[in-house]
């Protein structure tokens, strides 16, 4: 990466001497905010009254002109570079948008209504057209679905990436494989239609927090393997010969040598893999069947869950004070996912395997 | 670990034997694991094959070609027409706005961007991928759909032309396919960077710098190492931000307007997919309307698979491709 | 290569750290809401009149259009007999009734009575009895729009029907101003709204277009959506929250979405001397004609959709709460009874007759109530 940059960084010297145009470096910067200036006053002047059609505008006005300034002063190759360069940089602020103002949306809108009160009260005894509420009931029910959830597919995951790498030689494990891939590919509102249809409906079991869980299962199964295996497979081999060759049984070799070394990495995937099935919204709804009283027990009566209170508030509420309330209950959404990932992902650099050749 | 004296030969056999059996126990329990993976795998497979016969066996209708969705009529009639074609029309509406744009940041990542600003933006690109979907669904009704009016208007007005992009009737809210194809191309543009990052980061750095010894601009150096490296990383990249967009569900339920109509024109109202479908009807749906579902659930779980199983072998072959080159 | 070993319990800490401090919350939260800003002050004097009965928790499922009543009720309910819940979750009609017959509820609210076949199926689950029809929540579809300058709107049923079947695409269309004599109607297309998922209001609307819309209707009425062209939503508050948004729509749902909203509803012509308004009293009177079409202890009605008497608006729909006349679960039967009696009750009635329902016309209530009592 470093060579990279200095690389590029030595080259425009390097041009300077061959060649005698030059823009100068603050030309792009220049332009750019030309451009900004320039799109904003056309967008309106004419009373565009979109802002989106304003940073259209001002992105194309950026490039084209970038490009033609630079075909000009520095001739066609550079200003092909230039032009490339100036895409990318669009590119990037097209992207930084529309995901800075999702965030910066649902934190605006969220801040204002979490407080103690929202996160420590359910809905109950509450109008739905009215305001007040909280979320306690249906945090309570994501994180015991999530964690039921996690206790299935967790060991089931981790058991099956142990041996896909460890044993699988055969038919079998090129089966599983493929298996697994093919579970990859479940669309979770598919697992959600199954087990409703099988746990629900064909056993006769009642809507629970438990129904949940298992759909969630179903698609963390496949992350939980994939992660694993990869995992798995950069424990070196020699550790593993090492121990072998000192009378070490295979089991053993795998519980204390195999998975401790690879510890971190697993960590992380199992934590990546429950930070995607807590924000899934398709499966709950369909099994969890909702609630707006707390019930601490995911095995029987209705839960609630946090994305499907959300959906709740949106599509069936609809109105000022359940848009609020959905996008309190967004943010600790959010909040709680991101977490999850920070630190899963401070576990894997922590944990990472340091190359040292 | 016990230390064994060499001749301790009873100890030694114990051992043996207790090893022998500790590793028969782990080793079940780890094929066990994986056979019980498979048979729900094949559980779901062959149930929802099974439920989708049910339902395609007493179908009046097309299941390709029918437009509507009435399972639970007296006569019932349903097909995956409009499905399929909103499923597909917004998942490409999608990549054709994410790919390129997420190549643009992966290359500003790894190439472009002072090193400052490079690490912590590819981490909150990595953070975004992580938020759910449904938050997702919520922004784009209550922020997006106000904010694109007057972009699909403008888009009416001067290119109307292209059919693709008239709107019949004006003033129409724009909860379309494209705006539905904008929302997914965001949901999808954290995955897709994430990984064609990574693959960027992996090209033999003699390569780039060779490109650069010859006198190359950084544009030329990119197009001539880093582009081509990368290429089968970018499209299984883009599979799986296909795959993802495919199924996505509530999102798509929150903002689109759905009806069961089949028209070229993006900026009308209308359509729908078959995750959507699947959210908005099941609740209604009689214990054969569910069969129905199952059905177009089946299709859809085909298509996603598909698309897995492509960008996978795309995957593997690039893999074999590089171990050469290391 | 190589991976380091050491510190590798430090990484199962902070994971299980992780979990035991999300789930150290479990202790701290409460279900009382009374006290916040957010307690619903209509119930005060709606309370006295509950009648508690043994504590328990009541799940049930259905139908959107009453989602509102049900709120209030158990609502209510919920503040004067501690102990007891209410669990509505409003999937729709034909989930509650599925619901219902799989034995998951303890009573489903339907916008339609049961269906031969669906009694058939509820006699698994009511040992010894059957499903019964019970009219609790009385209510009308209004037409509601939202249009610049114009806050009364009249329209007949083959002109409703005709916008929302897109043979009428433009507000002043000739059909409308004949009407709307004196009306200012802009000339903007009509941006008309329908329910994307399958309904019971969808339902109750197109029977009114199959008996008032004089064939312009030319689709059987059923829950899915049929008409062509308009846009879509999910749930009547889907639909409302549109309406809210969006200049020159028009939409249907219920009283209550439409005045939780502010929405304006149009009057119908139903060939009366007057148009009739979209008021709870009109419907009452449609609602007082009313036919009972169930035998012994089921009390399913029979709507007029083409009524032409004076102040008797057309467009009404009753929802049934639907549960065994014998044989229900015996542990929630006590809180059952007790629930629906006070849904019965004229406190019960008066508390969603301010959200936008309609009362149930004294006799209908009296038998309804003479009805539960006998619940077992």
């Amino acid at each position: 990466m470093s060579a990279v940059t200095t690389t590029a960084a030595s080259l425009p010297q390097l041009r300077r001497n061959l060649t005698t145009a030059r823009l100068p470096k603050w030309s792009q910067a220049a332009v750019a905010a030309g451009s900004v200036a320039l799109g904003c006053g056309i967008g309106a002047g004419f009373g565009l009254a979109s802002h989106l059609q304003w940073g259209l505008i001002a992105a194309a006005l950026f490039v084209i002109v970038s490009y033609a300034l630079s075909a000009r002063v520095e001739g066609r190759r550079q200003a092909k570079d230039r032009l490339a360069t100036s895409v990318v940089w669009v590119a990037f602020v097209a992207a930084v948008v529309p995901l800075a103002a999702l965030t910066f949306y649902t934190v605006q809108q969220g801040i204002a209504v979490v407080d103690a009160n929202f996160l420590t009260h359910s809905m109950k005894g509450v109008l739905s057209a009215g305001p007040g509420g909280g979320i306690y009931h249906a945090l309570i029910g994501t994180l015991q679905q999530v964690a039921l959830a996690t206790l299935i597919a967790a060991p089931l995951g981790l058991l099956t990436a142990v041996y896909l790498v460890e044993y699988g030689r055969g038919r079998l494990a090129r089966t599983v494989t493929f298996f697994v891939d093919v579970m990859t590919g479940i669309p979770s509102i598919v697992a959600g239609l199954f087990v409703l249809s099988v746990w629900i409906l064909g056993l006769g079991f009642s809507y629970s927090g438990f129904a949940g869980s298992l759909a969630l299962a179903i698609l963390m199964m496949p992350v939980v393997v994939r992660s694993t295996e990869e995992m798995l497979k950069l424990v070196p081999n020699e550790l593993r010969e090492a121990s072998y060759a000192l009378g070490v049984p295979r089991w053993k070799t795998i519980l204390r040598i195999v998975i401790p070394t690879a510890i971190g990495g697993i960590t992380t995937g199992v934590m990546l893999a429950v930070a995607r099935i807590t924000g899934e919204t398709a499966p709950v709804l369909m099994l969890v069947f909702g609630a707006d009283i707390i019930n601490n027990n995911p095995f029987q009566d209705p839960q609630q869950s946090l994305p499907m209170y959300i959906w709740q508030q949106y599509a069936q509420v609809n109105n000022d004070f359940g848009y609020a309330r959905a996008w309190g209950a967004a943010l600790v959404l959010i909040a709680f996912v991101m977490g999850l990932n920070l630190i899963a992902r401070g576990i894997a650099r922590w944990r990472s395997p340091k190359t040292g050749h | 670990m016990t230390s064994s004296h060499p001749a301790d030969a009873p100890g030694r056999v114990r051992r043996r034997k207790t090893s022998q059996l500790g590793d028969k126990i782990f080793f079940n329990a780890a094929r066990g694991a994986g056979i019980l993976l498979l048979v729900i795998m094949a559980a779901i497979a062959g149930f929802l094959a099974y439920r989708s016969a049910l339902a395609l066996s007493k179908n009046q209708g097309n299941f390709l070609t029918t437009f509507e969705w009435a399972p639970d009529a007296p006569k019932p009639v349903f097909g995956i027409a409009v499905l399929a074609f909103g499923t597909i029309v917004s998942a490409v509406i999608a990549m054709v706005i994410a790919v390129p744009v997420a190549i643009g940041i992966a290359l500003f990542i790894s190439h472009y961007a002072p090193r400052k600003i490079a690490q912590p933006f590819a981490y909150l690109v990595d953070l975004l991928a992580a938020v759910p979907s449904i938050v997702y669904g919520l922004w784009g009704a209550l922020f997006l759909v106000p904010h694109l009016d007057g972009l699909t208007s403008w888009m009416d007005q001067y290119l109307g032309w292209t059919y693709v992009f008239d709107q019949t009737r004006a003033g129409t809210t724009p909860r379309t396919l494209f705006t539905v194809g904008i929302l997914l191309a965001i949901m999808v543009l954290p995955i897709i960077t994430a990984v064609t990052r990574e693959v960027f980061r992996q090209v033999p750095r003699m390569h780039e710098e060779a490109a650069l010894a010859l006198g190359a601009t950084r544009w030329e150096m990119i197009r001539t190492s880093v582009l081509p490296f990368g290429r089968p990383g970018i499209i299984s990249a883009s599979m799986l931000g296909l795959g993802r967009a495919l199924g996505e569900t509530i999102a798509v339920a929150v903002v689109l307007s759905s009806n069961s109509v089949l028209s070229l024109h993006l900026l009308d109202p209308g359509g729908g997919t078959f995750a959507q479908n699947i959210a908005l009807k099941f609740n209604e749906a009689g214990s054969f309307g569910r069969d129905a579902l199952m059905a177009s659930g089946l299709v859809l779980f085909v298509i996603t698979l598909l698309v897995n199983g492509a960008a996978r072998m795309i995957v593997a072959r690039r893999k074999e491709y590089s171990g050469a080159n290391a | 290569m190589k991976l380091q070993r050491n510190g590798r319990s430090k990484a199962l800490v902070v994971g299980a750290m992780a979990l035991v401090s999300s789930l150290s919350l479990a202790a701290c939260g409460s279900d009382d809401n009374t006290g916040g800003a957010g307690a619903a002050g209509t119930s005060a004097p709606a309370a006295a009149a509950i009648a508690c009965g043994k504590a328990g928790a009541l799940v049930a499922a259905g139908s959107t259009a009453q989602g509102n009543a049900i709120d209030v009720w158990k609502t209510n309910f919920g503040n004067a007999c501690a102990g007891s819940s209410v669990n509505y979750s409003g999937g729709g009609s034909g989930a509650g009734v599925q619901q219902f017959t799989q034995g998951k509820v303890q009573f489903a609210g339907s916008d339609s009575a049961l269906k031969p076949a669906e009694v058939d199926a509820t006699k698994a689950v009511c040992t010894g009895g059957q499903g019964i029809n019970l009219p609790l929540v009385a209510g009308l579809i209004s037409i509601v729009f939202n249009v610049d300058g114009v806050d009364k709107l009249t329209l007949d049923g083959a002109t409703t029907a005709k916008i929302f079947d897109s043979q009428i695409t433009k507000w002043n269309d000739p059909a409308i101003a004949a009407l709307n004599p004196g009306v200012n109607l802009p000339a903007a297309d009509i941006q008309a709204f329908h329910r994307s998922d399958d309904s019971g209001t969808t339902d109750n609307l197109t029977k009114y277009f199959a008996k008032a819309s004089g064939g312009a209707w030319s689709y059987p009425s059923s829950k899915t959506w049929a008409g062509k062209g308009g846009q879509s939503a999910s749930g009547s508050a889907g639909l409302a929250a549109q309406v809210k948004q969006v200049k020159n729509s028009i939409s249907y749902v219920e009283l209550s979405f439409a005045q939780t909203n502010s929405l304006k509803s149009a009057a119908i012509n139903t060939g009366a001397s007057k148009p009739v308004e979209a008021t709870a009293d009109n419907a009452a009177t449609t609602f007082a004609k009313a036919k009972i079409a169930g035998t012994g202890s089921d009390l399913a009605l029979t709507l007029d959709y083409a009524t032409k008497e004076e102040g008797s608006y057309p467009l009404v729909l009753v929802t049934y709460e639907i549960v065994c006349d014998k044989g229900n679960k015996a542990d929630t039967l006590e809180t059952l009874k007790s629930f629906l009696t006070y849904a019965a009750s004229d406190g019960g009635q008066q508390a969603i007759g301010s959200t936008g329902y309609v009362p149930l016309p004294k006799e209908l209530a009296s038998k309804v109530q003479a009805v539960i009592p006998t619940l077992a």
